[in-house]
């Protein structure tokens, strides 16, 4: 019994870094996404809303697939297992953060620019200190939704063979005879989205300043 | 002198002609009311000088500097980013729903600018911003946030905003036809104070009686043209046009 703990905190570990690798980049590239889409040149805002499409309309599990695999095909090299995971998921996540980022800026009264523009503010001050800390606060909600995904969404690293919590989980299972590791590793999942709801209730809280 | 210069300005937005040749100037220390009905074009005549929008042609001077001009072959030439960051800090608008920052207190709504403007330390900032509360009458609101105000409370903060900045003009959107009646006396009473000291204004507004008293001058617009400018209550007292007389006789 505690080799199989010591087994699955050591999944779990390569989860929580999926997951942490996973918002470290794509939280910012999302920003860098959404300003594309809503760029005033047409190419620019086409091409990003492609890309916005493509991974919003296909299955994780296929992007993950196809990272892992289409360099395979075309340079005749694979990338690194994990690696590949880290890259379709943070292209992933980045097109559904664009989106929330995107909803979040466009409610920002146009009023407020105007005023921050004739008060002679640069536009990358009203953008970091009139506009971003007003999104974070609406979009705070869908965030912590699609974060809670997230972690549930770490589980198909397994598709491409990295031994993530669930793998681990399943493997002992099936040594084992017993479902057992199966529910222990849901209870896994269950305390780290306690632990993230928790957290984006205190972020709320804390920007309960303000209407 | 003549602080704002405006020659034979015009704003379409897609088909539709808004501002169809305005010229006027003002003087330093004057004040300048517009009047006229809605959608006559007001706003967008107070946007194209604070550069909000962008003019189809015509001659805007700010103090000298030209913001905007139009070669004789109808080439429009807008000023070099400096000097139209230099012309802005000249001019302050007061908007029709204030526009401060919900996220900020009252105290940061009026220190932001200078500080970023100007490089002011936290402290020359913060008592520039105390300053100018106090008079606004608003000295215990410091630490408040905007949803904690009243309308007239939010528009009298929003006009200390554009004063720390010590603009030579300041221009005034219809600055209480967002708020309950009852609000509007305070906010005038603000920009009459203004007006006592010998603050340069353009103030776009509904309220006659209002106009009548503070003005040097005032002109009336209709549908994107100057219909009939004059001094002092010349306008309210004497109309010559018969759409002023129209439009007046509403009041
Ligand atoms: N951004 C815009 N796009 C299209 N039309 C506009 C825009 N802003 C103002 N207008 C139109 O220009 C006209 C003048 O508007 P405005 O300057 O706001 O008038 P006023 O302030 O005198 O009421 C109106 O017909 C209005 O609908
Ligand atoms: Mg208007």
């Amino acid at each position: 019994m505690g080799k199989l703990l010591l087994l699955m905190l050591e999944g779990t570990f390569t989860s929580l870094k999926i997951f942490f690798l996973t918002l470290l980049f794509s939280l910012p590239l999302g920003l860098i996404v959404a300003k594309g889409r809503m760029s005033k040149f047409r190419v620019v805002s086409s091409i990003v809303n492609g890309y916005i499409m493509i991974m919003r309309g296909t299955p994780l599990i296929l992007q993950l697939i196809f990272v892992y695999f289409a360099p395979y095909y075309i340079f005749g090299a694979s990338t690194d297992r994990f690696t590949a995971v880290i890259i379709a998921f943070v292209i992933n996540y980045a097109a559904y953060f664009a989106e929330i980022y995107r909803g979040g800026i466009q409610s920002i009264p146009q009023g407020q620019i105007e005023a921050s523009k004739v008060l002679g503010l640069s536009k990358f001050h009203t953008f970091t200190h009139i506009v971003m800390p007003q999104v974070v606060k609406t979009i705070l909600p869908s965030m912590g939704n699609e974060v809670i995904t997230l972690v549930k969404d770490t589980a198909l690293a397994q598709t491409i063979g990295v031994a993530e919590l669930f793998r681990v989980a399943q493997n002992a299972a099936a040594r084992q005879f017993s479902t057992t590791p199966i529910f222990i590793a849901g209870l896994f999942y269950f305390i780290m989205n306690g632990v993230v709801s928790k957290s984006f209730d205190l972020i709320e809280k804390r920007l309960d300043y303000y209407k | 002198m003549s602080i704002i210069e405006v020659i034979n300005l015009k704003k379409t937005f897609t088909s539709l002609e808004v501002l169809k040749g305005i010229s006027f100037s003002l003087n330093e220390g004057e004040v300048l009311s517009i009047i006229g009905p809605s959608g006559s074009g007001k706003s967008t005549l107070l946007r194209c000088i604070t550069n909000l929008e962008r003019v189809e042609s015509g001659t805007i001077i700010i103090g000298g500097d030209t913001l905007v001009e139009t070669s004789r072959e109808g080439k429009v030439l807008y000023a070099d980013k400096e000097t139209t960051s230099r012309i802005g800090q000249r001019l302050g608008l007061v908007f029709q729903n204030f526009n401060l920052f919900p996220h900020f207190s009252v105290l940061r709504n009026i220190t932001e600018a200078p500080r970023h403007l100007f490089k002011y330390s936290k402290e020359e900032a913060t008592e520039l911003a105390l300053s100018l509360l106090e008079k606004m009458g608003l000295a215990d609101k410091a630490g408040a946030y905007p949803y904690q105000l009243s309308g007239g409370q939010q528009q009298r903060v929003s006009i200390a905003r554009a004063l720390a900045l010590h603009p030579q003009v300041l221009c005034f959107d219809e600055p209480t036809s967002a708020l309950d009646p009852e609000l509007t006396g305070e906010i005038l009473a603000v920009i009459k104070e203004l007006a006592n000291e010998q603050m340069t204004m353009v103030v776009v507004t509904h309220e006659m009686a209002f106009a009548r008293d503070i003005s040097n001058r005032v002109i009336f617009m209709d549908e994107g043209l100057i219909v009939e400018e004059g001094e002092g209550d010349a306008l309210f007292v004497n109309p010559k046009n018969e759409r002023t007389k129209r439009f007046l006789s509403r009041f």
